[in-house]
């Protein structure tokens, strides 16, 4: 219990960056973002190493340009060709998860996902979306933007994490946007903006060091005047979360209001006789600590090592995320209990054609490294909005958030969903932002 | 890292591990490997799920059976199809090792592997020396033996480690066994024993949990009184320390002494009243960068040893990187791996692990014993320690006379790291036989 570090972040590091379009093809046409996949199947096991569907993005410019997904056939291809051949380990030497992903779930999520995944549904459902790139601080952003019909909404800015996406949110996009359309009030309208993190999705992959949450939210922080927002909210879990304290601390001008599903809120010494509440906390962080969180080592400090079986291997990069659906997710020992496996395989698809298993892992390198980690996010004087689902890895007590956020307005403790709060719990996660929010339109 | 403890208890369970032969069809002929190949490659991508390579080792029995590797043709080119279409990550973000193998490192290697590397010349070098297989405690266990002409030579069992193997040792059997032919004096000579562990190399892999280190010692008694030695010795490094450490824990019939490479004395024994000396600092400063930046790899394979398994199960540069990484982190290098092992060697025992498809069954180890059996603890035995300089723990002397009472060597070896005889056979020769010179 001495090592409570288990290094959630909130740390400064600088760097310079240059932009990933240098790396790019000139090729890629602008708005369309091409998955370029040569032959996969080499003739003979002699041959020279062949073309791997690698994944080109149209450069980005300051302008916000027009953006749509489309995965090429020859990259779903190899990608079905890898899954036929997968060469299993054996079976675990446990009856349950305690050891990973059991050999049985894992076949049987391949197998689903070689016979009858379809990314074109999920291609033809984002691209449904209105997306974007555009550069900041020398990289390209891809983000999901939809506009209320309502002229007073308020904009809001979701930030992911891993091994999240895009996809988490959209769900809730409609609901949140156009509020009367789901059965909500025309006053409870949002402008919703959703990007994908730096070195995930169809965002670049940043190709120096630097780029941890401080840096991440600055460019959130010029992204939504780039829009056009001049006051704008924040709202993120996991990752997001990480960049949503970030953005707090900064308070960058617009921003008036954050709210989050993972509250980093411990107190930088724990309570010698904690309450029952705050017993639990530290108990599953503890638990998180030692058993949980060995891809969070593993990603923290060889992120580019852990890159090469999950870039390379479809089955191990699903696995990987997999895990963490059952692991993280409100469910009753079942992943699918909770997420359809159609779900969980638009985000890990996502993941396996823009081939960011090292550059999103590389998030944790970033952000343990400096050595100011914890779980403690210190003091944020911005106006501060939670939301606790019952199943999050860890859930504080709200004394310890009192203790941190002077200006803590809304904070509400539900009794379903977990850590993926929006993908498993859509409509109740949207209701805690119409509630959160509310007192804070003009 | 972590105290031992509640471990003597388990020593005396018998979980029941049913052997791995259940699995295995009643094919293979006794006394080769046969590692059975369909073909890899699928005509379409839409077609069944094709058989893939799998790894078949003959039934174990009670009887010491020999063994042959023989990797079949079909392992082989569906490992080099794969290389070829390797999908590789984006570069890293740094100029050195500080988030895992670089990418031009791990292309080079690829590369090498797939063009140039050749597997038959370790299996000749392998087959060359008697190997053997046999049952115990209910699991198929393949260890290399090699008796000295020499009547007097004493027995010794050498442990490999992750990710080790026996392939680590192939240099020093030769001198250890037939020290006459390689400067060394007929007094020096050993007969050698030199097992994989359980999940490795070609060692069954465990169905069931339960193969501690407690566990794995107990055997390796078994195993060498039932090659008819009455008083031997123990030796290892890494896993093998902590085998061989339980070994003596457990006072095992017929062991004289022991000889550490690691000596596992961490966590490090209490400070002193007037705090810890430099020589301490340095070896506290070892093992809080290693508790900070180095054990990612132990704290996956601790915890979710399958999950990570499906990746490097299923992607060779995966497994390949995995275990590359060590050899550059852990050898006494000058910045590049391929400064203390040659390609040839690092590959020799990637491609074992790749061959067995033994990712998940190794890793399961750390699952096992990494946080339970994996600590300091004092001996009722005679200990030789030999400190490699370049090793990633070196701790001081003091560490060892105040944990081992017994303690009747101890020396420093300017070159070598934690792959000691891989990287330094001669001096590891000269290690093992100036140790134990003095229990003739």
């Amino acid at each position: 219990m001495d090592k409570l570090s288990c290094d959630i972040p909130l740390t400064e590091m600088p760097p310079i960056l240059n932009s990933r379009r240098d790396f790019l093809r000139a090729a890629a046409a602008s708005s369309a973002v091409a998955i370029l996949s040569a032959e996969s199947a080499p003739e003979t096991a002699r041959a020279s190493p062949d073309k791997v569907a690698e994944p080109v993005l149209p450069p980005a410019t300051k302008a916000v340009t027009p953006f749509k997904v489309s995965v090429p056939q020859s990259a779903i291809d190899d990608l079905k060709r890898r899954l036929a051949s997968t060469r299993w380990p054996e079976r675990e030497t446990v009856s349950d998860w305690s050891q990973g992903v059991p050999l049985q779930k894992a076949q049987a999520l391949v197998a689903y996902w070689r016979d009858k995944y379809d990314w074109r549904r999920f291609e033809t459902r984002i691209n449904a979306f209105a997306q974007y790139r555009t550069q900041i601080d020398g990289i390209g952003i891809h983000f999901i933007h939809v506009r209320s019909p309502q002229q007073n909404a308020l904009p809001i800015i979701l930030t992911h994490g891993w091994p999240g996406s895009v996809v988490e949110f959209m769900e809730i996009i409609g609901p949140l946007s156009d509020p009367t359309r789901y059965g909500g009030r025309a006053e409870d309208a949002f402008h919703v903006v959703v990007p994908s993190l730096p070195g995930f999705a169809f965002s670049d992959k940043p190709v120096e060091a630097g780029w941890d949450v401080n840096r991440i939210a600055r460019a959130w922080a010029t992204l939504m005047p780039r829009l056009g927002y001049e006051r704008w909210v924040a709202q993120g879990g996991d990752w997001g979360a990480g960049v949503t304290h970030a953005l707090a601390h900064q308070r960058p001008p617009g921003l008036i209001a954050a709210h989050v599903n993972w509250q980093f809120v411990f107190p930088e010494k724990l309570p010698e006789n904690p309450t029952p509440a705050e017993r639990k906390a530290i108990d599953r962080a503890a638990l998180f600590a030692n058993d949980q969180s060995g891809y969070f080592r593993e990603q923290g400090t060889r992120p580019q090592t852990i890159g090469y079986p999950l870039t390379d291997s479809a089955a191990g990069q699903a696995l990987w995320i997999y895990e963490k659906f059952q692991s993280w997710t409100d469910n009753h020992g079942n992943p699918e209990d909770e997420l359809s496996i159609d779900a969980m395989l638009d985000d890990i698809s996502l993941y396996w054609f823009t081939g960011t298993a090292a550059s999103s892992a590389r998030i944790y390198w970033e952000n343990t490294r400096s050595g100011k980690a914890g779980l403690s996010g210190g003091r944020i004087e911005l106006p501060m909005a939670a939301s606790v689902f019952p199943h999050e890895i860890f859930c504080p007590p709200k004394a310890w958030a009192e203790a941190l956020w002077p200006n803590l307005f809304y904070w509400n403790e539900l009794d379903k969903g977990g850590h993926f709060a929006a993908f498993e719990q859509p409509k109740l996660f949207t209701e805690e932002l119409r509630k959160a929010f509310r007192s804070r339109r003009a | 890292m972590s105290m031992a403890n509640d471990t003597q208890e388990k020593t005396e369970i018998s979980v029941p591990v049913s052997s791995r032969r259940e699995f295995l069809g009643a094919v293979a002929a006794t006394g080769g490997a046969a590692i059975l190949s369909a073909d890899v490659l699928p005509e379409t991508a839409g077609a069944g799920t094709d058989k893939v390579a799998e790894l078949v080792l003959p039934p174990a029995t009670k009887a010491v059976i020999p063994f042959e590797v023989h990797v079949p043709e079909a392992a082989l080119d569906d490992l080099k199809r794969r290389l070829a279409n390797t999908r590789w990550p984006n570069k890293e973000t740094v100029a050195d090792w500080s988030q895992g193998v670089p990418l031009a490192k791990a292309r080079a290697l690829v590369e090498y592997w797939r063009t140039h590397y050749d597997w038959r010349r370790v299996e000749r070098s392998l087959n060359a020396l008697p190997q053997f297989r046999t049952e115990l405690d209910g699991l198929g266990v393949h260890f290399i033996h090699v008796k000295s002409k020499h009547p007097d030579a004493l027995p010794i069992i050498i442990t490999h480690g992750w990710p080790g193997s026996v392939i680590e040792f192939l240099q020093v059997i030769a001198p250890l066994v037939d020290p006459t032919s390689h400067g060394g004096k007929p007094d020096d000579a050993f007969h050698v024993v030199i097992p994989s562990l359980p999940g490795f190399g070609f060692s069954d892999k465990p169905t069931e949990p339960g193969w501690r280190l407690p566990r794995i010692a107990k055997v390796w008694g078994v195993l060498m009184q039932r090659l008819g030695y009455t008083r031997y010795l123990a030796q290892g490094g890494d896993w093998g320390a902590g085998v061989t450490t339980w070994m003596a824990k457990q006072q095992l019939q017929g062991l004289a002494a022991i000889h550490l490479n690691l000596p596992i004395l961490f966590p490090p024994p209490p400070a002193p009243p007037g705090g810890y000396a430099a020589a301490e600092q340095a070896a506290l400063a070892q093992l809080g960068k290693y508790a900070n930046d180095a054990s990612g790899y132990a704290s996956i394979q601790g915890t979710r040893p399958q999950t990570l398994g499906y990746g490097l199960a299923d992607s060779p540069v995966g497994q390949g990187m995995w275990i590359y990484e060590k050899f550059k982190e852990w050898t006494d290098n000058h910045g590049n791996p391929e400064d203390a092992l040659s390609l040839d060697a690092m590959l020799d025992d990637i491609s074992l692990y790749w061959f067995t498809d033994t990712a998940a069954s190794s890793a399961r180890l750390y699952f096992e014993s990494f946080q339970k059996d994996f600590a300091r603890m004092p001996l009722d035995m005679p200990v030789a320690v030999s400190i490699f300089k370049g090793d990633m723990f070196t701790p001081p002397k003091i560490w060892g006379e105040r944990t081992y009472p017994k303690l009747f060597y101890w020396n420093e070896v300017p070159k070598g790291g934690h792959f000691a005889a891989f990287e330094q056979p001669e001096l590891f020769v000269t290690e093992l036989r100036k140790s134990f010179a003095q229990l003739r």
